[in-house]
């Protein structure tokens, strides 16, 4: 019997991902751990490991194709002395859970000519792993930036016809691909708000004047996630000045007495952020009020401050979360952040590594930006903006002195932390920032 | 005493009756149909089928007339009118008596008589003051009679008449309808149509082949009104071509019979009158619902414009009475009522079910040329708001046509320019009617012109221009 390999959840949440390359081809041997496909979700990359050995007898889903439900069928592996002829291609998962591969081609690409299987002659094109949708509806989808997997189909066997299409657009659904709880309400509130249409933007420029990159996974991702932060969350700004002199010096004093290991090695190596971060984390722990998110219904008050940490990295950024950090020793805050930001960078991070928290840290110090403000990540109800560390002139008992201050600015969602409680957190954070030694007790 | 309590009473063993009939009864519904006449209703009997059986009689007679076009003699062609009747009859017959052991087979109760909804959930039958018209076959065995009978569901489905106009009656002899012109005692030798719907243009087709002087008398520019104008446009000069004269923009405003038959006033849209002499005159000009004598007005059922107001399930505005078919209003075809009675019985059943879309219903004429379409034609797409793609291939083109030794007609795709979505098909020539379905598949699958584009079509058929004219939309078209 062949084997069917079916698209991995990375996380127990992940619904969909991209299956972004095949490192192995249809006829190709592998053994049971060898690296076939690397799947990527809206901000990590991963492994797809064969758990089998045997041959690639075919591949069903096509690299770069877009939105592969978890568990869709996306090749399958002959063992000994089978061969392809042995290849049911309808046996696969539920059909109408299956992406489309012509959903997001180009139009000239969108044809029967294009259909999922790239391999030979496949004259069974129900593989189990496309979505059922009428040539109509998917050019009527892709005309309108509809995506097929966020529709649910009423012809016959769920394929998605015209009117799935026309009433999608009547109700302004069908834009947002993810399905969790909150998707109908956010993509209904973002609905009336979609800003100028591709065609609207480029005839504005001459036709050789640019190049078209299209959107990554992770880029669809901030651009949906921060508009519907910025058109559903009222923001307010609270800004302080911290001096870090006594917090600088206190970091060299632990750096300094960090142990080494036999390469000579520090344990440990804070930086002015991992302070930053455990600060923060504190003052919420001062201030649990602060400590919360928003929904609909309830005020949802965290018992721990996970904090995330907005990471720049190449085409985006990512925002993990150091977990508890109230309870964390500054040096394991440390070493979580670097191993961290080494693999975002790598975009391997696990998607339960940066989804959730309850607050987050934007740090633009080491840019030389003096201030900003940052927006709220939802379910976040806060996020710190912090600048440079910079010598600045400040008045001290009435007289002209030299401080490292730094300028932070906290942006609140307004519905669930009132400007005085924000002003209460940032003067708790800044206590722990001006005093430092309070944080290692 | 006989169970007299079903889940559904069909009123009317038309084609939208009968079919609906076995639908419910496949569907598990306890099902009984009320038929007055015969089985098989107007289309069976009467319209659709007895009409290609005249019609196929003129067309191998048109063929033997022109015998020498193939290289083969024929001499001293005649026909018999009433052996051409009588075969039309025999078709209608033979399908009549399939009905009633359709029935038998599908364990549907059959009622014979007038059927009325009494009150809500009950329908009196009584004696019918027709008596079972020729052809009608002894009645089907086990046929129940009047009574009382109990449905939850009552369907109507009791088709349409012809239209008259005041002042131009039908009598039967010399003003005839279709009843008359199915079954002529001879040819006549002159004929006024009144009319140009599909009804009206196949019987001047068929009278034409026969020898007969026609001229067909239309109130709108266009012959086949609901055509697209330049499929009808070239339909009437193939048949110009034949001989037959069309007066358009007209109507009849008086009818004096005598001696020599009937003549006809007819007036034409500029003002100008004149008088048309003929033996008999056929009155065409559409058919109206039977909406009379079944308790409608009792029960508060809405019509309008003489037929039932329906949903697009079949549904009337009182709960347990629905209505399909002709008497559910146009188009008034048996394909229709045939669909909206599966629609109506399975959403009776509970089936996720959608409603009637009238966009996609084929229409056929078998008049000599044929004349097959399905959605929109050019000028409603543009009335629409659609920017159209329009493809266009002649029958010269098409290798099977000219071997067929048709090379007249034309086959027309309408596409949305800007999704690809056909929009309408419209065909004129040699048995278009039996291509139609092709387009009438695609459309109901939502196909766009590039999966028409990668059909492959088999060669050599007439079929080849369907995908001919689909690449002329997109300037692609091969042989051309």
């Amino acid at each position: 019997m062949p084997i069917n390999i079916t698209m991995p959840a990375l996380s127990p949440t992940m619904e969909e991902g991209n299956l972004a390359k095949w490192l192995v081809k249809e006829g190709d041997q592998v053994s049971a751990g060898d690296v076939i496909a690397e799947i990527e979700t809206d901000k990590a990359t991963m492994e797809v490991e064969a758990v089998d050995e045997g041959t690639i007898g075919k591949i069903v889903v096509p690299a770069g194709t877009e939105g592969v439900k978890v568990n869709a069928l996306i090749a399958v592996l002959l063992e000994d002395g089978e061969d392809a002829g042995a290849i049911d291609t309808g046996g696969g998962s539920a059909p109408a859970a299956a992406p489309s591969v012509a959903a997001e081609a180009p139009v000239a690409e969108a044809a029967p000519a294009a259909a999922p299987a790239p391999a030979g002659p496949a004259p069974v094109s129900a593989d189990g792993s496309r979505i059922f949708a009428s040539p109509l509806a998917r050019r009527l989808a892709q005309l309108n930036g509809l995506d097929l997997k966020a529709l649910s189909g009423t012809g016959p066997h769920g394929r998605i016809v015209k009117r799935d299409i026309e009433s999608a657009l009547a109700a302004g659904t069908g834009k947002a691909a993810p399905a969790t709880a909150d998707a109908p309400k956010a993509a209904a509130a973002s609905a009336p708000a979609t800003g100028p249409s591709s065609d609207q933007v480029l005839k504005l420029f001459d036709d050789d004047s640019y190049e078209l990159v299209p959107h990554d996974g992770m880029r669809k991702t901030i651009a949906k996630r921060l508009t519907e932060s910025k058109q559903t969350i009222p923001h307010f700004y609270v800004s302080v000045d911290c001096e870090l002199d006594a917090l600088l010096a206190l970091r060299a004093q632990l750096n300094g007495a960090a142990a080494t290991d036999k390469d000579g090695k520090p344990a440990y190596k804070l930086s002015v952020n991992d302070m930053t971060i455990k600060a923060l984390a504190l003052g919420l722990r001062d201030v649990p009020d602060a400590n919360v998110s928003w929904t609909d219904d309830n005020m949802v008050m965290h018992k721990h401050a996970d904090v995330g940490v907005a990471v720049s990295i190449p085409g985006g950024l990512i925002t993990p979360i150091i977990r508890r950090a109230e309870e964390k020793p500054l040096s394991v805050i440390s070493n979580e952040m670097k191993d961290y930001g080494k693999r975002a960078k790598e975009r391997k991070l696990k998607p339960e590594e940066y989804q959730g928290g309850t607050t987050a840290v934007s740090n633009m110090g080491m840019m030389g930006v003096k201030s900003f403000s940052a927006v709220v990540n939802p379910p976040h109800a806060t996020i710190l903006a912090v600048g440079a560390g910079e010598k600045r002139a400040v008045v001290k008992n009435g007289e002209l002195a030299v401080a490292t201050v730094m300028t932070v600015t906290l942006s609140t969602d307004h519905r669930c932390v009132d400007g005085a409680l924000g002003a209460e957190l940032l003067a708790a954070f800044k206590g722990y920032i001006e005093n430092p030694m309070s944080m290692l007790v | 005493m006989a169970d007299t309590n079903y889940d559904v009473i069909i009123i009317g063993s038309g084609p939208g009756g009968y079919v609906t009939a076995i639908r419910a009864a496949q569907l598990g519904l306890k099902t009984a149909i009320v038929e007055r006449e015969h089985m098989g209703g107007i289309c069976l009997n009467w319209g659709c089928i007895p009409t290609k059986a005249l019609l196929r009689s003129a067309e191998i007679y048109h063929y033997m007339q022109h015998a020498k076009d193939y290289g083969l003699s024929a001499e001293k062609i005649s026909f018999d009118p009433a052996a051409v009747v009588k075969r039309s009859r025999g078709v209608s017959g033979q399908l009549n008596a399939g009905i009633g052991f359709l029935m038998k087979k599908s364990k549907v109760d059959v009622i014979w008589g007038e059927g009325k909804i009494s009150k809500v959930g009950e329908v009196t039958v009584s004696k019918t003051a027709k008596k079972a018209m020729e052809p009608q076959h002894p009645l089907p065995k086990g046929t129940k009679g009047e009574g009382v009978y109990k449905a939850k569901h009552i369907i109507l489905a009791t088709g349409a008449r012809p239209r008259v106009i005041p002042g131009i009656e039908p009598d039967g002899k010399d003003i005839w309808t279709y009843f008359e012109a199915m079954v002529p005692p001879s040819m006549p030798k002159s004929l006024i149509v009144m009319g140009s719907g599909a009804i009206g243009i196949e019987f001047a087709s068929f009278y034409k082949t026969m020898g007969a002087d026609v001229t067909v008398i239309e109130m709108m520019p266009n012959i086949m009104p609901v055509e697209d104008p330049e499929i009808s446009g070239m339909a009437k000069k193939m048949m110009e071509k034949q001989g037959m004269k069309f007066l358009l923009d007209a109507k009849v405003s008086q009818v004096k019979k005598g001696a020599g038959g009937v003549t006809a006033t007819v007036e034409t849209k500029d003002g100008k009158k004149q008088d048309l002499t003929a033996e008999k005159l056929i009155s065409a000009v559409g058919v109206v619902g039977n909406i009379e004598s079944l308790g409608l007005e009792a029960l508060g059922v809405k019509t309008d414009r003489g037929c039932v107001v329906i949903d697009g399930y079949g549904r009337t505005n009182v709960p347990g009475v629905y209505a399909i078919g002709d008497v559910a209003g146009p188009p008034m075809l048996a394909h229709k009522a045939e669909h909206e009675g599966v629609i109506c019985v399975e959403k009776i059943a509970g089936k996720d079910v959608h409603p009637m879309d009238k966009s996609m219903i084929p229409g056929c004429t078998y008049c000599n040329p044929q004349v097959a379409s399905v959605g929109l034609t050019e000028p409603k797409a543009k009335e629409a708001g659609y920017d159209v793609k329009v493809g266009r291939f002649p029958f010269i083109g098409n290798g099977k046509a000219i071997a067929l030794g048709e090379p007249d007609g034309m086959v027309k795709t309408i596409f949305d320019a800007k999704t690809g979505q056909l929009l309408g098909a419209h065909m004129v020539g040699a048995e278009v009617t039996e291509l139609i379905q092709g387009y009438v598949v695609a459309m109901n699958l939502e196909t766009t012109e590039e999966d028409l584009m990668h059909t492959v079509f088999p060669h050599p058929t007439l079929s080849e221009m369907m995908k001919e004219s689909v690449l002329d939309a997109y300037g692609r078209a091969l042989n051309m």
